[in-house]
């Protein structure tokens, strides 16, 4: 924050910052402008409008999943305001050949731009996305970036405030042989405690404590937290889940899932 | 000023790259030199609207059913360029290098802008695509996320069809210095880095 004079004498504190940020999505505005939306650690989800942000010059920068550095400023808190963005490093650059990877950066982006609430500080989520951002980077034919990217959703879920519970059973106790997720609760289910409701719970993936599942990993994962995001983080809104989100799954199951 | 006056500069200051003040110049300009281009203006601009019309095959405007490209049998007919929209169609018809058929999607794939596969013209394409003639679908859409992601869509579905499905290379562009260019394109001409000679 810093203090500007006004004309009549008295001084006035105008909201501005500057922080590196992460480019979530792009809406174009009027001919030449767009708003960019940006996650930060301490603002948070922000969006802000970006003078020339439809240029050819300034479109590369503006891709969702950019790595940037952002200043904003606004005469009043509760304005848009205006951002400025100066590329840091391009993410999408790196995925554009790898459709997989590629829908990932786009359900990341998408997630985040669809869940979170506007400008409240997300210090852990914001090192977890660059962190994600690391990793889906890295080119690796087993793909195995899907499970952070899973742990990643668990994590959004978590800073949302539906924290799953898949440590121990929910009806024993026990902390081993655990093997599904109640679709209701969220807590995990040991082996031999389901019953009858067996069929109805959801897989609890290997990688995430839980004994083998008839499904690969990555696709049970992607249904474990693809039902809570689109339960109760998207449907406590009567949203639907992104359509990027969507693609991932189907991608997954295409790969992974016969 | 007449109320029709202002009606026309309020609809031209909606064309791209005119405001409001260079609407108000350019409807002067069109007023001052009436007879000269006002009127012929006027007649073009109608019997454009009234004649030109996507093409049934490939989506470029035209002012038959089927455009002046695809009747051209001179042309390769075993090659689609895929483009998003039918500015792109014009920029590579206007270097002269490609002597095939086009495709326009439309558009990309946008959930931002609830532009989803139903939108885009790519059931037309795959059953463009399923002609025996055809051998390659050359994918020139934006190197941006939306772009590529709807490459990826295309690929995915033309790929149980016998057609070579490849892409424009992304990198340094004709007369750019390495110096000026971004990471993100360094990165992709890197990747896609040929043998020389």
């Amino acid at each position: 924050m810093t203090r500007r004079a006004i004309r009549c004498g008295t001084w006035i504190t105008m909201p501005e910052w500057q922080a590196d940020a992460l480019v979530l999505s792009t809406r174009p505005h009027g001919e030449g402008s767009a708003v960019v939306t940006v996650l930060t650690a301490e603002a948070g989800r922000h969006a802000g409008l970006v003078r020339g942000g439809s240029s050819s010059r300034m479109r590369g920068v503006l891709q969702p999943g950019n790595r940037v550095r952002a200043s904003w400023r606004a005469r009043l808190p509760e304005q848009l305001g205006q951002m400025q963005l100066e590329l840091v490093q391009s993410i999408p650059a790196l995925l554009l050949d790898d459709a997989l990877r590629l829908a990932g950066l786009s359900s990341i982006c998408a997630l985040l731009d669809g869940s979170l609430p506007e400008r409240e500080a997300q210090p852990e989520l914001f090192v977890g996305t660059n962190a994600l951002f690391d990793l889906i980077s890295i080119e690796d034919s087993s793909n195995r970036w899907l499970e952070g990217y899973i742990r990643w959703e668990l994590g959004l879920l978590d800073a949302a405030g539906f924290q799953l519970d898949l440590l121990r059973c929910a009806a024993s106790g026990a902390t081993d042989r655990l093997a599904y997720v109640s679709p209701r609760s969220g807590s995990a289910v040991a082996e031999g405690q389901a019953g009858e409701f067996a069929s109805r719970m959801l897989a609890l993936p290997a990688f995430l404590g839980g004994v083998a599942c008839n499904r690969h990993d990555y696709d049970a994962g992607l249904s474990l937290t693809g039902h809570f995001l689109a339960r109760r983080l998207f449907g406590a809104h009567n949203q639907d889940i992104p359509a990027q989100r969507r693609r991932l799954a189907d991608m997954v199951t295409g790969i992974y899932g016969g | 000023m007449d109320n029709a006056v202002e009606d026309l500069i309020k609809k031209m200051a909606r064309i791209p790259g005119l405001g409001p003040r260079s609407a108000r110049r350019a409807a002067l300009f069109l007023l001052q030199n009436r007879e000269r281009l006002m009127v012929p203006l006027a007649r073009e601009m109608n019997d454009v609207a009234t004649r030109i019309r996507a093409c049934a095959d490939c989506g470029n405007l035209d002012t038959g059913d089927v455009c002046k490209i695809c009747i051209d049998t001179r042309r390769d007919r075993s090659i689609i360029c895929v483009v998003e929209d039918v500015g792109s169609l014009w920029a590579i018809e206007r270097a002269a290098v490609f002597r095939g058929l086009y495709h326009v999607l439309g558009g990309t794939l946008s959930a931002i802008d609830g532009r989803g596969p139903n939108e885009l013209h790519i059931d037309r394409l795959v059953k463009r695509t399923g002609h025996p003639e055809m051998a390659e679908v050359i994918l020139a859409l934006s190197a941006t996320v939306d772009g590529q992601t709807t490459a990826h869509y295309i690929q995915e579905r033309v790929a149980g069809l016998p057609v070579e499905v490849t892409r424009l290379a992304h990198g340094v562009p004709v007369g750019g210095e390495l110096d000026y260019l971004d990471d993100g394109t360094l990165a992709q001409a890197l990747k896609a880095r040929g043998k020389l000679g």
